[in-house]
């Protein structure tokens, strides 16, 4: 209760949690646009969506040890984890497309070990940073401080769900992507070459989760491990936004974060984490009543 | 007739390694006792996965909560468990001698496993209305909400985990809790090929088929699966408290609510053995457990690259395991007997 | 299944035996045993434990290696990779003494491993030095064959908090006018430390006026820091492992967080010079160990000597949980040599009786197995240099406190 008044008392400190939380969900929400377009196509969950957020960090380091700005790391993962996201289709993925979900499910929990090892053996379990370069903005007397990484992570989270959102509605490639997920089956009857199609939707993922790993390295800290958080909290932001909906995703990313953030400060930081995953049982059992009533015949 | 001869034989032996292992492998008595548990970990697990067809992520909660009020219920008969946690497990003045011990032991699984089928219960009730992938996640979220509860609650030790009781020294435990662990994968066994046997086991691979079919025979359906979901977590409770003796130190995250690995693992091994049978989880268990230890020994530093890859291996080549696989095979050796047929057409061929 | 558990039971006797025949052709050998963190979230902490341990082995069996009674034997350690996890930990102490019959353990890193494997090494009554299980509650259970080289939990931060009530006027306060805020991983060592920083608080009567627990996979420390703001304690305390410690100072800068004193453990683990440069300035941070300090033994030379040996073998300054873990093995030799003899009771009475002084420090055991004769050091980053600052003796320069205000920093 002191940390509420605190809150009332001080109500700068809002700004401040609510602006840190909109930074954090804004990386949330560019891992959870990946997730839903493979969700919502090909029908997978894909569990290793934390560790491509990790690989797209360790590329951001490789460049800047090259001695390039890590800003540039932002591209580059993005397009190493595309080149990456298309062979683990071809090699892997392609064979579970047509599987039972939780057979995807865990084939894609089996990659995630791997990677978080290999790269654990690769780079060592160290917690690294990278130096954006970028500097602070200081509002309110500094009552208010935020990182210029941070809200160009922001922009870039609306900017690549702008660009996403027009690739799938105008791109010849993105309307077979949006026909596949609709009816793969009347899709490839009509001449849509599916198996490209899902090669470029996983692959898009695998991209999309890389620059999302370069902002997190340089707003936050990235380690071999550290992929976990990142998938499970872009499980529950598809969730609450529902497959298809990247509007939804970016309003469920940024709740997210700001409620993580107010829940750290009220409540404190060891239970931070209980918050956000019992709020993910509590949205899943809310919907699960929203559907019930609807089929109430059945009860 | 044949394989139900088969069937015995195979029980026996297997009963028969049991009961003499401390002859046959001295030297890894404590690892045999881990695979006789996670044996019951694939079993249970597979109860609601495979025969109820409800994939569940959240089943270490219930191998959490077994463990902790286990290791609570035998420190709380004789000393006050808060000053015990405050001490960090223990400490000179908490010394249980040897009826302390036994009486703990025998107190607390049982209270672990009923601890953990009334939480079984309640979360059931709850979210066992939800269904396919969402239960899925549901159940992952609440596991993972456990382990950060159980780290921020001081009474059991919060992020510093908890001490079981040190047994004393007259007792040779590594021979105790083998042969725990063992009557533990026997009574399970024992008691799902029972279950599977009655109507209740039909009515729950009727879930699995087609749940709205079977909602609209009359079947209480999410009744049903509450009760094997509690069925499931009782004997996964004790397994817990078992485990967390077998440790001697329970660590929210690590030990008790490890998601990530015990929780996945009971999966993997299931569905490498095969979902939805009964011995499928125990030769998947075997087979994982060992594997894995091969790997860790010998492939230090790499162990869950491969471990990786062979997950990865088992679900898209052998998705329905190896005895899934066998029947494929050897339909005339494995494949479904005559009454499963009959139970098959009676089903309308499912 | 029956053929399938032969089969590997036959497979690890054959591996067994070909180990005990590699080893008794050579002359006496030693073989100590250790489950370190190789993967997981200790490895790189692991690999300093096993870097440690190896360099010592090296150089004393390079020495010709230690003279147990009328033979000279080399040492050798067996590893098994703990993945940072206690219940493996456990089981991996089981099968190094049960199936690989190893004598001696060297301990783990950290303090949750070590509590995990204690237990185990003392039912076979197996003697086990470690280096980096510092939690106090190891100490308190009775435990007759465990050793430590390292300062325990408790005394990790306790300079910093005698340094905060030293410097009390200088911050214009009385000693139990300092209010504390606490930002401390969630697990059972850095638990530890907390509890030692309250106790100490307690002492001087000071107030805690924000008490977080971070979780272990925390990457953003904002919320707790927004509070530490609001809330301007006069002493920040943040411990968390090397994660802790870079998020920390990453964005106590970037915030522009001003307080008298910061005080962390792990600095040196995380390279907050190295990473952070300027932003890292001032910060106090708890060490086992330093390579300014003037210890020094026969086998390693001075603490600087090692540390350079180090360097030129590893390629990067030693940490102080590598020197620790070298420490450890100089121990063993130690008691090896003063017991005559193999036989681990002995050797566990020998190592009881260790009055050693090492590059490390001196090495004094007490009834309870903890060294009680080293000291924790403080640094504080200045000029981006680690200076020692207390306890006094070894200062090499006054702590500057309260640090500069961010708007008065270039």
């Amino acid at each position: 209760m002191d940390n509420l008044n605190l809150l009332i008392q001080a109500p700068i400190l809002n700004v401040q949690l609510l602006l840190d939380g909109l930074w954090i969900g804004a990386i949330f929400a560019l891992a959870a646009f990946g997730m839903a377009l493979v969700w919502g196509v090909m029908n997978i969950i894909n569990v290793a969506q934390g560790e491509f957020v990790m690989l797209g960090g360790f590329i951001t380091l490789m460049v800047m040890e090259a001695g390039l700005s890590p800003l540039l790391g932002i591209p580059a993962a993005a397009i190493v984890l595309f080149v990456l996201g298309w062979l683990l289709y071809r090699v892997i993925i392609w064979r579970i497309v047509d599987a039972d979900m939780f057979i995807s499910l865990l084939a894609t929990f089996g990659i995630s070990i791997m990677m978080q090892q290999l790269m654990n053996e690769i780079f060592g379990s160290d917690v690294r940073t990278a130096e954006s370069g970028l500097g602070m903005f200081y509002l309110f007397d500094n009552m208010v401080t935020v990182s210029q990484i941070k809200v160009l992570a922001f922009v870039l989270a609306f900017a690549i769900g702008l660009a996403l959102w027009l690739f799938l509605k105008r791109s010849r490639l993105g309307q077979a992507i949006r026909a596949t997920s609709q009816n793969p089956r009347a899709a490839r009857i009509l001449g849509i070459d599916t198996d490209r199609v899902y090669a470029a939707t996983y692959a898009i993922n695998a991209a999309l989760c890389g620059a999302a790993g370069a902002l997190v390295v340089m707003a936050y800290s990235i380690h071999p491990y550290v992929g976990l958080p990142y998938t499970v909290r872009s499980f529950m932001i598809v969730i609450m936004a529902g497959l298809g909906n990247l509007g939804g995703v970016i309003a469920a990313g940024l709740g997210l974060g700001a409620a993580e953030q107010f829940a750290g400060f009220l409540l404190g930081a060891e239970y931070q984490l209980a918050f956000v995953f019992l709020l993910l049982v509590v949205v899943l059992v809310w919907r699960q009543m929203v559907l019930a009533r609807r089929r109430q015949y059945l009860k | 007739m044949n394989r139900r001869l088969a069937n015995v034989i195979a029980i026996l032996a297997l009963g028969v390694i049991g009961i003499l292992g401390p002859w046959l492998f001295p030297a890894h008595l404590s690892q045999f006792s881990k695979l006789w548990l996670f044996i019951v970990l694939a079993l249970t697990w597979d109860l609601l996965g495979g025969q109820t067809g409800y994939n569940s992520f959240g089943n270490v909660v219930f191998f959490g909560i077994g463990m902790y009020a286990a290791a609570v219920t035998q420190v709380g008969l004789y000393y006050p468990v808060a000053a015990y946690t405050a001490a960090k497990g223990g400490g000179t003045e908490f010394v249980f001698d040897v009826a302390q011990f036994y009486t703990g032991l025998a107190v607390g699984l049982p209270v672990g496993g009923i601890m953990a089928a009334l939480a079984a219960a309640a979360l059931g009730m709850v979210i066992l209305g939800m269904r396919g992938h969402y239960f899925a996640i549901a159940t992952l979220g609440l596991a993972i909400a456990a382990g950060e509860l159980a780290a921020g609650w001081e009474y059991i030790g919060a992020g510093s985990g908890m001490v079981t009781p040190t047994p004393p020294d007259t007792i040779d435990t590594t021979l105790l809790f083998y042969y725990l662990s063992f009557a533990l994968a026997a009574v399970t066994f024992g008691f799902l090929a029972w279950l599977y046997s009655t109507r209740f086991g039909l009515a729950i691979n009727a879930i699995r088929d087609d749940e709205d079919k079977a909602e609209a025979m009359g079947h209480h359906t999410t009744r049903n699966k509450v009760i094997t979901w509690t069925i499931s977590a009782f004997f996964l409770g004790i397994a817990g408290g078992i485990f967390g003796n077998l440790s001697k130190f329970i660590d929210p995250i690590d030990v008790a609510f490890n998601g990530a690995e015990v929780g996945v693992w009971m999966i993997l091994m299931a569905i490498l053995g095969g979902k939805g049978t009964l011995w499928g989880p125990v030769i998947g268990a075997a087979v994982f457990y060992v594997t894995k230890e091969l790997f860790w020994t010998y492939l230090l530093g790499w162990q869950r690259v491969a471990l990786g890859a062979l997950i990865v291996i088992i679900v898209v080549f052998f998705p329905q395991g190896i005895v899934g696989w066998l029947k494929e095979r050897w339909p005339e050796r494995f494949g479904p007997s005559k009454e499963e047929m009959e139970a098959a057409d009676a089903k309308g061929g499912a | 299944m029956i053929r399938f558990h032969k089969g590997l039971l036959a497979a690890t006797a054959a591996l067994a035996l070909a180990a005990g025949a590699s080893a008794a052709s050579a002359e006496c050998v030693i073989t100590m045993g250790a489950a370190v963190s190789l993967t997981g979230k200790y490895s790189t902490n692991g690999t300093h434990t096993k870097n440690g341990y190896n360099l010592a082995l090296k150089v004393i069996n390079d020495k010709g290696g230690v003279k147990v009674g009328d033979k000279t034997c080399k040492l050798a350690v067996k590893y098994y990779d703990d993945e940072s996890t206690p219940a493996r930990g456990a089981e991996l102490a089981e099968r190094l003494i049960k199936q690989d019959g190893v004598k001696f353990m060297l301990g783990p890193y950290s303090s949750g491993l070590t509590k995990a494997i204690a237990p185990v090494t003392e039912k076979y009554k197996v003697p086990m030095v470690e280096a980096n299980g510092a939690s106090r509650s190891l100490f308190t259970k009775g435990y007759k064959y465990l050793f430590a080289v390292l300062s325990t939990s408790e005394q990790y931060l306790a300079s910093a908090v005698a340094l905060a009530a030293e410097n009390a006027e200088k911050m214009g306060k009385k000693p139990n006018q300092i209010t504390l805020a606490l930002a401390i991983e969630n697990d059972p060592f850095s638990q530890d430390i907390r509890a030692g920083v309250m106790d100490d608080a307690k002492k001087y009567g000071m107030k805690i006026v924000v008490d977080d627990k971070l979780p272990k996979e925390l990457n953003d420390m904002t919320s707790t820091l927004t509070k530490v703001r609001a809330l301007r304690p006069d002493v920040l305390v943040v411990s968390g492992h090397a994660k802790g410690a870079a998020t920390a100072t990453r964005q106590i800068a970037e915030m522009k967080i001003d307080i008298p004193m910061v005080a962390m453990t792990h600095c040196d683990s995380a390279k907050i010079i190295k990473k952070f440069g300027k932003a890292a300035e001032y910060t106090l941070c708890a060490s086992q160990w330093a390579p300014t300090l003037k210890y020094s033994d026969e086998v390693f030379g001075s603490a600087m000597d090692f540390a350079k040996l180090f360097e030129k073998t590893y390629g990067y300054m030693p940490p102080y949980q590598a020197a620790e873990s070298a420490a450890a093995v100089l121990v063993y030799a130690d008691a090896f040599q003063r017991a005559g003899s193999t036989d681990p009771q002995k050797v566990r009475d020998a190592l009881a009786a260790t009055d050693l002084m090492t590059f490390y420090g001196k090495v004094k055991f007490d009834e309870t197995g903890k060294n009680i004769a080293k000291p924790m050091v403080l640094y504080q980053v200045l000029n981006g240099k680690y200076v020692v600052v207390a306890p006094s003796k070894w200062a090499e320069a006054q702590a500057v406190i309260p640090r500069p205000k961010w708007s008065e920093r270039k």
